[in-house]
């Protein structure tokens, strides 16, 4: 097991939307602050839930916890943003916002932190990493598998 | 009369579970959305029906900004039939209204209404207090798990279907820019489309990339606008002034709000919105003259054209490489100039039945395509997320 892989914003970019915490999730933000990437799991159906709910969306079961998730997945599909339109996005020039499907199956939008962003393709084994955030937490991110 | 009464709906659906939280305390624990939960899971269990069995749900309130299609989502259900019909307190007598004649048609056969909200807790959090949702915590799932990321919307979110699109099927940006290419033909035929000049593949691969593999070219207009269209009942249209076109079938099917949520990026709810209108006007896609597909970009017609079933899943690429949806070709799609280059003012809906009707009057001039007798327009909401199938037919088709 590798280290956990921090990797700050650039130096000159805008601080990103931070994402605000609904009451379900706020496990999956706390493990942020230790580097650990969660997954929530319906123990009923023993199925992975993202985003974090109340109730598992197969059954409505409410019986779920969070588990450590193995950080690994590919590139299920993948844009290039050349510029950004978003105030939050600002000084981080060309950036890949790409699907990612996880081991467990499940797929979190995210960023793919690569020098040429346009070298990222569907399919690439990626594997977490994490940019903090101004209030403790980190926000996951992707980066090729080495 | 009818013994199903005047509307024809009297005893065809019914209410057939019930559920309420309530406290003496006047508080109850949980957010709103493990409220809705609780109360659907208990009114199901009430009329022994499981969540399976839903395939219509109303809900009138939102943080957000598409009650229906967030409470689906959480739900983890795809409906076919929604409403997000809001008219403050009177909402669930006209949300039961809607549902059972729905229901009467054939259109769903299980709708669930839910409704929940907290304002005596949330006056003692300090927040707002009665009649709003809006001052309930909770933020709404995209600006938790995607607004961070950057994604420039919505282009970004057509862009990663592409990319997909691109990864199953070979899909190439010569054969989005084609469609790009056939809907500015007919926009030069329409003197009110508000770009004239034709255009070609190479210029569209020469517009700037806005989210890879999308160009500029690849994306809708952004104009003012405005449209309406009036419906009445096929005896009644007989006598109106202008040749009715008939409402032969209609079908919707909505599968998430968030792109991160879509269950399969290459197949939109077109994939059942398409064949439940269908099989309503007892008509095939080969029955269809002339087409209005919503054009927000340029993936999105690839992708309705697959799931109505123009062409066979993964073959559009192939398909409107041939040239089949400009003037003169098999498919005629499109015709004002569409969101391309017609005009595109946020929703793009209504233009799309304003013209099919239009070519099934024959009142198109240059762009008129001969002798059409059946028009399909489709709608497409939020990002490929609700997807909604009209065909429309003169009098002979009747």
């Amino acid at each position: 097991m590798t280290d956990p892989l921090v990797l700050p914003a650039p130096a000159d970019a805008a601080e990103r939307f931070r994402p605000p915490v609904s009451a379900a999730s706020e496990p999956f933000w706390d493990a942020t602050r230790e580097l650990r990437l969660v997954l929530q799991w319906c123990r009923s159906c023993e199925r992975p839930v993202h985003f974090p709910r109340e109730a598992c969306p197969a059954c409505l079961g409410t019986d779920l916890d969070f588990r450590p998730a193995t950080g690994r997945g590919t590139v299920h599909a993948v844009t290039v943003i050349p510029t950004p339109a978003n105030p939050t996005m600002a000084g981080r020039g060309p950036y890949a916002v790409a699907l990612v499907e996880l081991a467990e199956g499940v797929r979190l939008l995210t960023n793919v932190i690569v020098d040429d962003p346009a070298s990222v393709a569907v399919g690439d084994a990626v594997i977490v990493a994490w940019e903090p955030l101004t209030d403790g937490r980190h926000l996951p991110v992707f980066v090729p598998e080495p | 009369m009818s013994p199903d009464g005047p509307t024809g709906l009297r005893g065809r659906a019914a209410i057939v579970g019930v559920a309420d939280a309530v406290s003496p305390t006047g508080r109850l624990e949980g957010s709103t959305r493990a409220l809705e939960v609780q109360v659907i899971r208990e009114a199901l269990d009430d009329a022994g029906l499981a969540i399976t069995d839903v395939d219509a749900v109303c809900s009138n309130l939102t943080n957000g900004w598409a009650a229906s299609l967030e409470l689906a989502e959480y739900l983890g259900i795809s409906p076919r039939w929604t409403d997000s019909t809001q008219t403050g307190g009177s909402s669930f007598e006209i949300h039961v209204q809607h549902a059972a004649a729905a229901i009467a048609l054939g259109l769903c056969e299980v709708a669930v209404i839910v409704y929940a909200a907290t304002p005596y807790s949330n006056l003692k959090r300090g927040g707002a207090g009665f009649g709003s949702r809006q001052g309930s915590p909770g933020p709404t799932p995209a600006a938790e798990w995607e607004l961070p990321y950057g994604n420039r919307m919505p282009v970004g979110a057509y862009a990663l279907a592409a990319s997909r699109h691109r990864h199953e099927f070979g899909t190439t940006s010569e054969q989005l820019a084609r469609i790009a290419v056939d809907t500015r033909r007919w926009a030069t035929m329409n003197p009110r489309a508000r770009h004239r000049e034709p255009i070609t593949i190479d210029d569209v691969l020469a517009s700037p990339v806005v989210a890879s593999p999308l160009h500029k070219l690849d994306c809708c207009l952004v104009t003012d606008g405005a449209g309406a269209v009036v419906l009445t009942s096929a005896a009644r249209a007989r006598d109106l002034r202008k040749a009715p076109a008939l409402v032969l079938g209609t079908g919707t099917s909505h599968t998430h709000a968030m792109i991160s949520q879509m269950p399969d990026l290459t197949t939109t709810g077109a994939a059942v919105s398409g064949p439940l209108a269908f099989a309503a006007a007892g008509l095939s896609p080969a029955d269809v003259d002339v087409i209005e597909l919503y054009d927000s970009f340029t993936i999105t017609v690839l992708l309705l054209l697959e799931d109505l079933g123009f062409c066979p899943k993964g073959e559009g690429g192939p398909f409107v490489a041939e040239g089949v949806l400009g003037p003169g070709g098999a498919l005629p799609a499109n015709t004002t100039g569409g969101g391309l280059a017609y005009t595109h003012p946020g929703m793009f809906g209504i233009f799309l039945l304003v013209e099919a009707v239009r070519q099934l009057r024959g009142e198109c001039g240059d762009r008129q395509v001969p002798g059409a007798e059946v028009a399909l327009a489709h709608g497409s909401g939020g990002v490929l997320s609700a997807m909604s199938t009209v065909i429309l037919g003169t009098e002979a088709t009747a």
